[in-house]
Order: structure tokens, then C-alpha cells, then sequence
């Protein structure tokens, strides 16, 4: 009988943290940090992109040298700066990494203004394939930044809501995540129009 | 303030503070309710209903054209479980064509869950836009360079024609011909219950839970009948989020699990494994009470991919 109510005391013990987000809340932690994961990948998706896309531009638009070369640098500047798991919760290291990547987005869709100048390079069906792949790119960056966004959501009101809250600060101490927000600049993706 | 509980005092700034106060607070509360209403309004163009794979809410299409767009969709999915929906709009009202886009196909779960094979034709008529969404189980074959192409060389032309029509059906035509052959309608089967609960936590959890209403209701079979019969489709409901007509079948067998609870947690004190395995057994016999018959999403996922365009 002893041994029945020890095992029962484990149960009602698994039990209360199942209950007191013991569980949910390392699923949830895990959930930001998987987001982050696809941030990432669409991040490097880009930056992986973009000489592919310079050289094309080069061989049309060669005068424009000062957008293709601030393209490069910002490419450079944004792949430097990489977040490991724990630096989703520094707020320094999330806006530092803003900074780069929206720095990367608007020297981009500075060269695609200065392109609509060049009318060959805009029917070349290599540029064109070029432009749908970073149209897709940016599209696909929005979206897991808006997923990340929505998981930090989460997991950022369940370590503030009771009980949670409480199992947070007692036993686990994660530590709230950072959101990652586009800065003004990165607002304005590439804007293309098509005829 | 001791003032607000007594509301009949003969102070005249009492009775006029205090319903003034709560006319203060309750306009307070409607405002917040209104703010509320109006920003859900203003937020975004709503998601039309999935009528099927063909969804032509902006009459671009001919009842042949749809019949026949049907038909190819069909028997692309009955031999790859590739799911392709064409939908028309006549505006986006402002919206962002990708934001709207990615709505629907989240709404509408298009393609097999598991293998995320689903792909949407978007025309918005007004703004002479188009989308084509790739699921990311296409996103290796039918890449962002290849949707982008369809909507350049294949369906802009006929669109600028007006050819509506053939725009379509030959669009759907290249898109089938890059994505066939990529899934079969067999590699469906088995990923599609797939259960993103944790299964040990809560089975550790339900026999705790049959344990413990197998002894307390030991004496009276009735009521552990009646408790497994009320808590097994209420548990399905929280935990399982089941829904529909499959409650209903998990009364008597969750009766039927609170019976053999109680019996077997009755005869003996070591029987908790198995009064534990008979909860679980009855309660989580899950069934897929999903769409009766008509088209429906398979739970397929979408990460942005695909390509955007005009006429």
C-alpha cells in the first residue's frame, strides 16, 4: 500500500506540473526557438540570392556601381551578424540583427528603383526569373517573422500568466524572448511592377 | 470611497457623481468593445467560404471551363493527393495581395498534412493581379522561378486578351504538368493522423485519472458508468479538441471504459496498468468526423512561397 501511494504521490506530482506548465511552457520555448530556425533559413535564402543577382544587374546597369556595391556591403554587414538560441532574448543582439537585415532590404529595393531605368536588363528572362526568386524570398522572410513574432507572443504571455508564471520563476527561469521587428526601412520591400 | 455603497445618501455631488461614474465607465467599456469591433473590421479582407476547386467568386469563369478545371483537379489528386483550388476576386479592397493569399491557404489548409502539396491559382479581377501560392512540400519542384514564369508567359498573355478562360485553363495545365509526379496518393495515407499532442504525458496522466475514479466509484457501477460516459467526450473535447458526432459515439464507450474501471480497480488493488489501459483504450479511440463527402483542405502547410503578377 505504501508502495501505491508513492506511486500516486509521483502521479499527482507529474500531474501538478503537467497542470502549472512544467511542460507547456519547454514546448513553447521550443516553438520560438524552431521559428527562429525559419527566420533564419529565409534570411540566408536571400543572402544567398543576391551575388547571382548582382552579377546579372552588372553586365546591364554597370554605371550604377555606388547600388550594386551598397548591395554587396549590406549583404556582407547582414550576414556578420548571426543569433545563437539564447540571444533571442537580448534585446541588443535581436536589434542589432534588424538593423543589418533591414539595411539589406532597402539597399535592395533601391537597385530594383534604379533598374526600372535600364529596359533591357527588365526583359531579360534571367533577371526576371531573379526578381520572382526575391520576391518569393522577401515573401517568405514576412512570413516566418510573423510566425517567430506570434511564438514569442506565446511563449512571452504564458511565462507572465498564472500559473505558469509562478512554475516559471520557481523551476524553469526562461528568460522573455525578443520580438523581431522590420524597422521603417525594411518596411518597404522591393516594390516591382509588372506590365 | 465608502460613498459609492450607499447610493440612496441625500448628498446631492453623491447622486450626481455616481451615476455619472458608471455612465463614465460604461461608455468606457463600449468604446473598448467598439475599438475592438471596428479594428477587426478595418484589419482585412475576409477569407471567402471553399466551395471547391474551383472558387470563382469574381464570374470570370464559364460553367464548362469550371467543369472541366474540376475534373483535371480531380484526378490530380486522386493519383499524386497534389491538391490545387483556383480562386477569383474581384478586389483585394486595399489588401496586400500576399497577406490575403496566405490568409486563404491557411484557412483553407489546401494540400495533405504531412507533406504540405497544395498550391492556389489567385485572380483578383479589379487590381489585375496574380498569385500563385506553393505549398512547402512543392517548394523544391514548383520553385518561386517557375510559378513566376507560368504567370508571365502562360496566363498574362491570355489575361490581356480578356481570355479569362483559357488563361486559366492553360495556367492550370502548366502548373499540373510541373507538379505531377511529385507525390502518389499512396505516401498520403500515413502521415495524415498524425497526433501533435504528447501521448505519453497524457497517458501517464489518464490512468492516474481512471485510477482514481475506478476506486473512488468502485462500490457503484452505475456512476462510474455515468462519470467515464460525461468525462471521456469531455476530455476528447480538451484535450483532442474532437468535435461533432464522434462525441456522441465516445458516451457509451467511455461508459463502457468507467465501467471496467470500476471493476477492475474493484478486485484488485494491483490492477491500476490495466484499469488505466481500459480508460485509455475506450476514451481515445479517435475517429476523423471531417468533411462529410464535399472538398475540403487536408491540413496542408504554407510558408509564402510562389511567385505574385499582373496583366
Amino acid at each position: 500500500m505504501m508502495v501505491l501511494n508513492r506511486i500516486g504521490f509521483l502521479f499527482l506530482l507529474s500531474l501538478l506540473f503537467t497542470g502549472c506548465g512544467y511542460n507547456s511552457l519547454q514546448m513553447k520555448e521550443e516553438q520560438v526557438f524552431k521559428a527562429w530556425a525559419d527566420v533564419e533559413a529565409t534570411l540566408q535564402r536571400r543572402a544567398d540570392l543576391i551575388p547571382n543577382l548582382v552579377a546579372t544587374v552588372e553586365g546591364y546597369a554597370s554605371h550604377e556601381r555606388e547600388t550594386l556595391e551598397a548591395v554587396v556591403n549590406a549583404r556582407a554587414k547582414a550576414t556578420s551578424v548571426q543569433l545563437k538560441p539564447d540571444d533571442l532574448a537580448n534585446q541588443a543582439a535581436m536589434q542589432q540583427l534588424a538593423a543589418a537585415q533591414g539595411g539589406l532590404t532597402s539597399a535592395l529595393s533601391r537597385l530594383m528603383v534604379v533598374v526600372e531605368r535600364y529596359p533591357d536588363l527588365k526583359a531579360n528572362q534571367n533577371f526576371l526569373d531573379l526578381q520572382n526568386q526575391l520576391e518569393g524570398t522577401e515573401n517568405r522572410i514576412n512570413v516566418a517573422r510573423q510566425r517567430y513574432n506570434a511564438a514569442v507572443e506565446d511563449f512571452n504571455g504564458s511565462i507572465r500568466r498564472f500559473p505558469q508564471s509562478f512554475t516559471n520563476s520557481l523551476l524553469l527561469r526562461l528568460d522573455r524572448k525578443e520580438y523581431y521587428q522590420a524597422d521603417a526601412a525594411a518596411q518597404a520591400a522591393p516594390q516591382v511592377k509588372f506590365n | 470611497m465608502p460613498q459609492l455603497r450607499r447610493p440612496r445618501r441625500s448628498n446631492s455631488t453623491d447622486l450626481f457623481t455616481v451615476p455619472a461614474l458608471r455612465r463614465g465607465i460604461a461608455s468606457f467599456f463600449v468604446f473598448c468593445a467598439l475599438t475592438l469591433y471596428l479594428g477587426g473590421q478595418v484589419l482585412a479582407l475576409d477569407v471567402p467560404k471553399l466551395q471547391g476547386r474551383v472558387n470563382d467568386y469574381a464570374n470570370l469563369l464559364s460553367p464548362a471551363t469550371e467543369a472541366s478545371l474540376e475534373s483535371v483537379l480531380t484526378s490530380l489528386e486522386s493519383s499524386d493527393s497534389t491538391q490545387i483550388v483556383v480562386l477569383t476576386i474581384d478586389s483585394l479592397q486595399g489588401d496586400s495581395l500576399e497577406q490575403f493569399s496566405l490568409r486563404v491557404v491557411e484557412a483553407w489548409q489546401i494540400g495533405q498534412q504531412g507533406v504540405d502539396n497544395g498550391v492556389l491559382l489567385l485572380v483578383a479581377r479589379d487590381d489585375r493581379k496574380i498569385r500563385i501560392e506553393v505549398g512547402y512540400g512543392l517548394e523544391g519542384t514548383f520553385t518561386d522561378m517557375a510559378a513566376g514564369r507560368i504567370i508571365r508567359n502562360v496566363i498574362a498573355p491570355h489575361f490581356k486578351e480578356g481570355n479569362f478562360n483559357q488563361g486559366i485553363i492553360d495556367g492550370i495545365g502548366a502548373i499540373v504538368a510541373t507538379v505531377r509526379g511529385e507525390f502518389t496518393a499512396a505516401a498520403e495515407t500515413g502521415t495524415t493522423s498524425s497526433n501533435r499532442s504528447d501521448p505519453g504525458g497524457l497517458l501517464t496522466a489518464m490512468i492516474f485519472i481512471f485510477f482514481i475514479f475506478g476506486s473512488l466509484l468502485r462500490k457503484s457501477k452505475v456512476s462510474a458508468a455515468a462519470v467515464g460516459g460525461i468525462a471521456t467526450p469531455l476530455l476528447a473535447f480538451l484535450l483532442f479538441g474532437i468535435t461533432g458526432l464522434a462525441l456522441l459515439v465516445l458516451i457509451p464507450v467511455g461508459a463502457i471504459g468507467g465501467l471496467v474501471a470500476a471493476t477492475l480497480a474493484g478486485s484488485s488493488g494491483g490492477a491500476m496498468s490495466r484499469t488505466g489501459y481500459g480508460g485509455y483504450g475506450g476514451g481515445f479511440g479517435r475517429s476523423s468526423g471531417g468533411f462529410g463527402g464535399g472538398f475540403g483542405g487536408g491540413g496542408g502547410g504554407f510558408g509564402g512561397g510562389g511567385a505574385s503578377g499582373g496583366w
